[in-house]
C-alpha cells in the first residue's frame, strides 16, 4: 500500500509514452518493444493489486489523496474498489495485448504506440479516479489519443469517423461537465467523489431547478454523457462508423473498454450519487436496454460488413449490461424486497461488462485477422473457409459461440444474470428481452455459414493459416471465456460486496418505500 | 455412486479435449480414445444399475449440490442427482452412445476430418450426461444447450454440403427458440421459489409458492424446450433436415437420445406440471404422433422415413407424460432407444453400401438413401435385413418385442386418461392412429429396401454387407429389442412387469390436487386389455396393408396416390411447414432486420445525427460568417475603421502645413475662448 500501486497502474504507461517520443522513429522494434514493457509491467501490477485485494471490506481500497489544486478544492485522489478492480484488469490485459495486435503497424509507429499508451493511461484514470475534475480530465484523455488513432490509423472514412467520434462524445462530456460543476456547487465546493456520495443525496432532496427537481436534472446530464458512451440508443450510431473505421486494436480497446467507461459512470456516479434518479430511471433504463438488445441484433443480422455486425452485436451486448442494472429496484420494499434478484441483476451487469470486453476483444482481433488477408469484410464474400483455415475456424466458432451466449462460455452467464434479476420486476421487457438471444444465435451462426461452412472459394484457395502472433494474443482471452464460463466465482467475488453495497444504497431511497 | 456419476460425466469431457487437440497425432487418429472412455461409462452405469438392482430400493437417491458462486443473497448451486431414472437414462445413454462410436469406426473410416468426428461425439456424450446427472435447472438448461451445440458440430459435420450447413443452422435455432420459452420457465420458477434445484422447486410447487395458471404457463415454458429438443410439432421441422449429419449421428443423438431429452426432461419435472398443462402437452405430443406419422408414410428417402417416425415416436412419450402415464412414457423411451438406432444404423448399413456400389460406378448423382433406388437387398445384406426387420417388428408394436410392451403401456394410458375424461377421446384416437401408420410405413420401408426386384442390377452386383464393426452393434440392438431383457426376471411377453417397473415407480405431483399416481396406476391396469386388443389389431391392419401395397402390389400404390391426391400431397411435401415458416416467419424477419438496418445506418444516422452537425454548420455560417464577419465585423468593427478614417480624411484638410491657417484657427480659438469666459 505504501508504493502507490494504483499510480503505478496509471503512469506505466504514460512513462512508456514518454520514452517512445525520445527513441528515434527508426528504431521500430524498439519502439515496439518498450510499449510492450510498459503495458506488460502494468498488466503484472494489476494482476498484483487483484490478489493483493481485500474482497470483504466494502469502501476502496488502496487510496492515494494529495492535494492538487488547493484554491478549486481539486486532489489528486485514487483508489479502488470491487467494481472498479475487474475493469482495471480488464484495461491492462486488453491494452497488452493489443500492442501486439498492432506489431504490423508501419505507418508513423512513434506516433501510434505513443498514443496508444495514452490512451491505456486515460482509460486507467477514469477507472481509478475519486475526485470528479481528475475523472473528468481522465475522460478527456481518452478522447485525444482515441482521435488520432482514428483520423490517421484508419479506414478509408478515418477522418470522417475521428471527428463524429470526437464530436458526439464531446457533446457528452459537457453535459457531464455541467453535471459535475451543479455538484460540486450543490455539495459545499468539494470534487471529493466520496464525499459527494454521503452528501448529495441528502443536499439535493427537494431541490428545484426552473420547477424541475435537481437531482433529475443532474440524473439526465450524466444519463446522456454515459449513454452516448455506452452507447445507448438512441445515441449510438457513432460506434459502428467508429469501429468499422479504427485499425484493429484501436476497435478492440473502443469496445472492450470504451463502452464500459459509460455504465461504470453510471454505476460509479449516477447510482450511488443519486439513488433517487436511479429508482425513477429505472423503468426508462430497462425499457432501453430492450431496445439495446432488439435493435442491435436486428442491425446485426442485417449487416454485410463482419466488422460492422461484431459492432452491432456489441449494442446488442450493452442492452443486456443496462437491463441486470434496471434491477436494482428489485431490492426496494416496494418490489417485495427482492435482493436475490437485485443482486442477480446489478452482479450480472458488471460480470457482462467483463465477459463482454473479452468476447468482443476476441471477435475484432479475429475480423482483423481475415482483414490482413484478404483485405475485405464483406461477409458474403468469403465461403468455405472452414477447409482452408481450421485453427482460425475454431478460434472464430468459440468466439462466436461465445457472443451468442453459449452456456459453458463465459457470454452466457452474465446475460442469464442480467435477464434473471430484471425479470421479477420487468417481466415483460425481459420476456421480449429473450428474443434477443434468439436474433444474436441467428446473426451469428448465418455470418459463421457465409464465411466459414459450404464449398471453399476458389478465390481464397491459399489463404494463409492464422499465425503464431495472432494466436498469441487469442489464446489468453479464449482460456478467460471458457474458465470464466465454468467457474465465473473469482470475478463474482471481487465485485460481490462493492455491489450488495450500492445496492443498499439504492435500496435507501424514499422512492422505494411502501406507500 | 456419486464418483461414478462424476466419472460418467467427466471422462467423456476428457476425451474430447484429447481428441480436439492431438486427436490427429495419435495412433488411429484416436478413436480408442472416445471408444475407451464411452465404454467405461458404460460400465460405470451398469455397475451403478446393478446397485440400484441389487442394493438398494426404487426410492433410493442421491442429491448433492455444491455452490456454484454466492453473492449473498443469491446463492447458485450445481450438482449431481441420482435416482432410478438417472440410472436407467444413463444406460441408455452409454449403451446407445458406445454402439454408435463403435459401427463410427466402419461408418467414417477414411473421412479427412475422422479424429474430429470423434471429439464431437465425446463432446456430446458428455453434454448428454450432463442432462441426466443435473439436479437442477439452471445446470440442465446449460447442458441442454450444449447437447445443442454438438449437434450443430455433427449435423454439420460434412459443411461443404450446403445443405448439411443450412439444416446445422437451422437445428440450432429451432431448438433456441424452444430453449428461449424454457429459459423463460425457469426464470418464473426462480423468482418464485428463489431456487433452480429440482427439490427446491417441488416443494416450493407444493406449498403454493407458485400456483393457478402462472404454475400452466411456467410449465408450459419448460415444455416448449422439450418442444424444441424432441421436435415436436410445431417446432419438429429441424429433426429430418438433421439426417443430414452422418447417420451414426442420426442414430445416436437424433433418435435415441438427445431428441429423447426432452421427454426425459418431462418425466423429471412431471411433479411441476398442472392437469390444465398437461392436457395441452399430451394434445401436443398426440398430434405430433400422428402428423409425423402421416408425413412418413410417403416419404421415399430411407432417412426421412425414420425421421419423422423418430418424431412420431417422440410425440409418443409425450401424450404419455400428457396422460399422465409418464413412466410408460420412460419406459417407450428406453425401449425406442434400442430399436430405433437399431432402424438407423441399419439404414446407415444400406446407405454405405449404395454409396460405394455407386462409387464403383462413378455415379455420383443417384441418391444413395432413395429406397426406390433400392430393392430386393435382403439377399445381399443378410445381417442387415433381419435385424432390420427385428427393429421394425419392435417398432410397430408386436408382442414378443420390446415396442409392443411400451406402446401398449402408452395406449393403455391414454385410453384410461380419455375413460375418466370423455371429452379427450381424440388422445387415444392420435394414439392408435399413429401405431396403425406406424407399422404401415415400417413395413413399406422394408419392403421397397429389401424386397422386391433390384432397381439397377449392375449397382446390386456392387452391394456387400458391411464389415463385422458396423453388424455387431446392430446385431446387439435388435437382440435388446425383445422383450425379455425389460421383463426379467418374469417371462411374460403381454405384461411390461418387470424390474423396469419395479425399478422405476412414479412419483406424487407437486401441484396440490393433482391425481395421485396410485389412481392414475389403477386406471391404466383397467385399460391394459383393451389397449392390446386394439393395438394388436392395428398393428395387424397396418402389416398388412404395407404387405399388400409393397410386396404383393395387389393395391397400387400410385393409383392411391392419385385418388387420394389431397392428403397425399400433403403428406408428400410435409403440409408445407418449411415453406410456410420460410414465408411467413424467416423472410419476414430477416426484411425487417434490413429495414431497421437501413433506418439507423441510411436514414437515423445519415440525416438526424449527422443534421445536428449540418445544422451546426449551418449556424456557424450565419453566426461566422454574415453575423460576425458581415455585420460585426464588417459593418460594426470595420465600421469604427472607416469612421476613423472617414473623419481623418475630413479632418486632414485642416492639417494643410501652412502657417496663415494655423494661425487663423488659434485666433478663432483664441476667440471662441473669450467668448465662453465672458458669458
Amino acid at each position: 500500500m505504501d508504493w502507490n500501486i494504483l499510480s503505478w497502474l496509471i503512469w506505466l504507461p504514460i512513462l512508456g509514452s514518454a520514452v517512445i517520443i525520445l527513441i528515434p522513429r527508426e528504431k521500430a522494434d524498439t519502439i515496439k518493444f518498450v510499449a510492450a514493457v510498459a503495458t506488460g509491467i502494468q498488466l503484472l501490477v494489476a494482476i498484483v493489486l487483484w490478489t493483493k485485494f481485500d474482497s470483504s471490506t466494502v469502501g476502496f481500497q488502496f487510496q492515494e489523496k494529495v492535494s492538487w489544486i488547493s484554491s478549486l478544492n481539486v486532489h489528486y485522489s485514487l483508489g479502488i474498489d470491487g467494481l472498479s478492480l475487474p475493469m482495471a484488469l480488464l484495461t491492462a490485459l486488453l491494452s497488452f495485448l493489443c500492442i501486439f495486435v498492432s506489431w504490423k503497424i508501419e505507418k508513423a509507429i512513434k506516433g501510434y504506440f505513443a498514443l496508444f499508451l495514452l490512451l491505456d493511461a486515460g482509460m486507467m484514470g477514469v477507472f481509478l479516479s475519486l475526485d470528479f475534475f481528475l475523472f473528468y480530465i481522465f475522460w478527456e484523455v481518452v478522447l485525444l489519443p482515441m482521435f488520432f488513432l482514428i483520423g490517421m490509423w484508419g479506414g478509408s472514412q478515418r477522418e470522417y469517423a475521428a471527428i463524429k467520434f470526437f464530436l458526439y462524445t464531446l457533446a457528452g462530456s459537457v453535459l457531464m461537465f455541467i453535471a459535475i460543476l451543479a455538484l460540486y456547487f450543490a455539495c459545499g465546493r468539494t470534487f471529493d467523489m466520496i464525499e459527494i456520495m454521503a452528501i448529495a443525496p441528502t443536499a439535493l432532496a427537494g431541490k428545484l431547478w426552473w420547477g424541475f427537481e435537481s437531482l433529475k436534472v443532474i440524473w439526465i446530464l450524466f444519463f446522456i454523457a454515459f449513454a452516448i458512451k455506452v452507447p445507448i440508443f438512441p445515441f449510438h450510431t457513432w460506434l459502428p462508423l467508429a469501429h468499422v473505421e479504427a485499425p484493429t486494436a484501436v476497435s478492440v480497446i473502443l469496445a472492450g473498454v470504451l463502452l464500459k467507461m459509460g455504465t461504470y459512470g453510471i454505476l460509479r456516479i449516477s447510482y450511488p450519487m443519486l439513488p433517487d434518479g436511479a429508482v425513477w430511471f429505472a423503468g426508462a433504463l430497462a425499457v432501453l436496454a430492450m431496445i439495446n438488445i432488439i435493435w442491435g441484433a436486428l442491425c446485426a443480422l442485417a449487416q454485410t460488413d463482419l466488422k460492422k455486425m461484431v459492432a452491432y452485436s456489441s449494442i446488442n451486448h450493452m442492452g443486456f449490461v443496462m437491463l441486470g442494472m434496471s434491477a436494482v429496484v428489485a431490492a426496494g420494499a416496494k418490489n417485495g424486497t427482492n435482493l436475490i434478484a437485485a443482486e442477480a441483476g446489478l452482479n450480472g451487469a458488471v460480470l457482462q461488462m467483463f465477459n463482454h470486453g473479452i468476447i468482443t476483444a476476441m471477435l475484432f482481433i479475429l475480423v482483423g485477422v481475415i482483414y490482413d488477408r484478404a483485405h475485405h469484410r464483406n461477409i458474403d464474400g468469403f465461403g468455405g473457409l472452414g477447409v482452408r483455415m481450421p485453427i482460425y475456424t475454431g478460434i472464430v466458432a468459440l468466439a462466436f459461440f461465445a457472443g451468442l451466449g453459449l452456456p459453458g462460455l463465459s457470454g452466457f452467464i452474465g446475460e442469464a444474470m442480467c435477464l434473471i434479476g430484471a425479470f421479477p420486476v420487468y417481466r415483460g421487457i425481459v420476456i421480449v428481452s429473450v428474443f434477443g438471444i434468439l436474433l444474436n444465435a441467428a446473426y451469428f451462426l448465418w455470418a459463421f455459414q457465409r464465411i466459414f461452412l459450404g464449398k471453399l472459394n476458389e478465390k481464397y484457395a491459399d489463404l494463409p493459416e492464422i499465425n503464431r502472433r495472432e494466436i498469441f494474443t487469442l489464446v489468453p482471452l479464449a482460456v478467460l471465456v471458457i474458465f470464466l464460463g465454468i467457474y465465473p466465482t473469482p470475478v463474482l467475488d471481487v465485485m460481490k460486496t462493492t455491489l450488495s453495497h450500492l445496492i443498499e444504497i439504492v435500496q435507501s431511497s424514499s422512492l422505494l418505500a411502501l406507500q | 455412486m456419486i464418483t461414478y456419476g462424476f466419472l460418467i460425466l467427466l471422462t467423456p469431457l476428457l476425451a474430447f479435449v484429447i481428441q480436439i487437440f492431438i486427436g490427429k497425432r495419435l495412433p488411429r487418429k484416436g478413436d480408442w480414445v472416445s471408444i475407451s472412455a464411452v465404454v467405461f461409462t458404460l460400465c460405470l452405469s451398469i455397475a451403478m444399475l446393478g446397485m440400484m438392482l441389487f442394493l438398494h430400493d426404487s426410492g433410493f437417491k442421491i442429491d448433492k449440490s455444491w455452490e456454484w458462486f454466492n453473492l449473498g443473497h443469491m446463492q447458485v448451486h450445481l450438482g449431481i442427482l441420482i435416482d432410478n431414472i438417472t440410472i436407467v437414462m444413463l444406460v441408455v445413454v452409454a449403451l446407445v452412445s458406445s454402439l454408435v462410436h463403435i459401427y463410427s469406426v466402419g461408418y467414417m473410416k477414411g473421412d479427412p476430418r475422422y479424429s474430429r468426428y470423434f471429439a464431437y461425439l465425446s463432446l456430446f456424450t458428455f453434454s448428454m450426461n450432463g442432462i441426466v446427472l443435473s439436479n437442477n435447472l439452471f445446470s440442465i438448461y446449460m447442458f441442454w444447450e450444449l447437447v445443442g451445440l454438438s449437434s450443430y458440430l455433427l449435423i454439420g459435420f460434412w459443411f461443404e454440403k450446403d445443405t448439411a450447413s443450412d439444416a446445422a443452422k437451422k437445428a440450432f435455432l429451432v431448438n433456441r427458440i424452444g430453449d428461449m420459452g424454457m429459459f423463460i420457465g425457469i426464470m418464473l420458477f426462480f423468482t418464485a421459489t428463489g431456487s433452480f434445484v429440482f427439490s427446491d422447486v417441488f416443494s416450493g410447487v407444493a406449498s403454493g409458492q407458485i400456483s393457478g395458471t402462472l404454475l400452466t404457463v411456467a410449465g408450459l415454458c419448460l415444455f416448449a424446450g422439450a418442444v424444441g429438443k424432441s421436435a415436436q410439432f410445431p417446432l419438429h421441422v429441424w429433426l429430418p433436415d438433421a439426417m443430414e449429419g452422418p447417420t451414426p449421428v442420426s442414430a445416436l443423438i437424433h433418435a435415441a437420445t438427445m431428441v429423447a431429452a426432452g421427454v426425459y426432461l418431462m418425466v423429471r419435472l412431471f411433479p411441476l406440471f398442472t392437469p390444465e398443462a398437461l392436457t395441452i402437452i399430451a394434445y401436443v405430443g398426440g398430434f405430433t404422433a400422428i402428423f409425423a406419422a402421416i408425413i412418413a408414410v410417403t416419404q421415399n428417402d430411407i432417412k426421412k422415413v425414420l425421421a419423422y417416425s423418430t418424431v412420431s415416436q417422440l410425440g409418443y412419450m409425450i401424450l404419455a407424460v400428457g396422460s399422465g402415464a409418464y413412466i410408460a412414457g420412460f419406459f417407450h423411451l428406453v425401449t425406442h432407444a434400442a430399436f430405433k438406432a437399431g432402424l438407423f444404423l441399419c439404414s446407415g448399413s444400406v446407405i454405405h453400401a449404395m454409396h460405394h456400389a455407386y462409387h464403383k460406378l462413378k455415379d455420383h448423382e443417384t441418391d444413395p438413401q432413395d429406397m426406390r433406388n433400392m430393392g430386393g437387398l435382403k439377399d445381399k445384406m443378410k445381417i442387415t435385413y433381419w435385424t432390420m426387420v427385428i427393429c421394425t417388428v419392435a417398432i410397430s408394436g408386436v408382442p414378443l418385442m420390446s415396442g409392443f410392451l411400451s406402446k401398449d403401456a402408452i395406449l393403455a394410458g391414454t385410453l384410461s386418461f380419455a375413460l375418466c375424461n370423455p371429452v379427450h377421446f381424440l388422445l387415444p384416437l392420435f394414439g392408435f392412429g399413429a401405431a396403425l401408420l406406424t407399422a404401415f410405413y415400417m413395413f413399406r420401408l422394408i419392403f421397397m429396401t429389401f424386397h422386391g426386384e433390384p432397381a439397377r442390377q449392375e449397382v446390386h452386383n456392387h452391394v456387400h454387407e458391411s464389415p463385422l464393426v458396423m453388424t455387431a452393434p446392430l446385431m446387439t440392438l435388435a437382440t435388446l429389442s425383445l422383450f425379455l431383457f425389460y421383463t426379467l426376471p418374469y417371462f411374460n411377453p403381454f405384461s411390461d412387469h418387470g424390474w423396469f417397473t419395479r425399478l422405476v415407480v412414479a412419483v406424487e405431483s407437486s401441484v396440490p390436487g393433482s391425481l395421485s399416481a396410485l389412481e392414475i396406476a389403477e386406471g391404466v391396469d383397467h385399460a391394459h386389455t383393451s389397449a392390446i386388443i386394439l393395438s394388436l389389431i392395428v398393428a395387424g391392419i397396418g402389416i398388412f396393408l404395407a404387405f399388400a401395397m409393397y410386396l404383393k402390389k395387389r393395391i397400387s400404390a400410385e393409383r392411391m396416390a392419385v385418388r387420394l391426391a389431397i392428403p397425399y400431397k400433403l403428406s408428400f411435401n410435409k403440409f408445407f411447414m418449411d415453406e410456410i415458416y420460410s414465408k411467413y416467419l424467416v423472410s419476414p424477419s430477416l426484411t425487417l432486420a434490413k429495414k431497421i438496418g437501413y433506418f439507423d445506418w441510411d436514414l437515423y444516422d445519415k440525416y438526424f445525427i449527422n443534421g445536428f452537425g449540418k445544422v451546426t454548420r449551418l449556424i456557424s455560417r450565419i453566426v461566422g460568417i454574415k453575423w460576425d464577419y458581415d455585420i460585426l465585423d464588417q459593418l460594426f468593427v470595420d465600421g469604427v475603421g472607416h469612421g476613423t478614417r472617414f473623419f481623418g480624411r475630413k479632418l486632414r484638410l485642416i492639417q494643410s502645413g501652412k502657417l496663415q491657417s494655423y494661425l487663423i484657427w488659434v485666433l478663432c480659438g483664441i476667440i471662441v475662448i473669450f467668448v465662453i469666459q465672458t458669458m
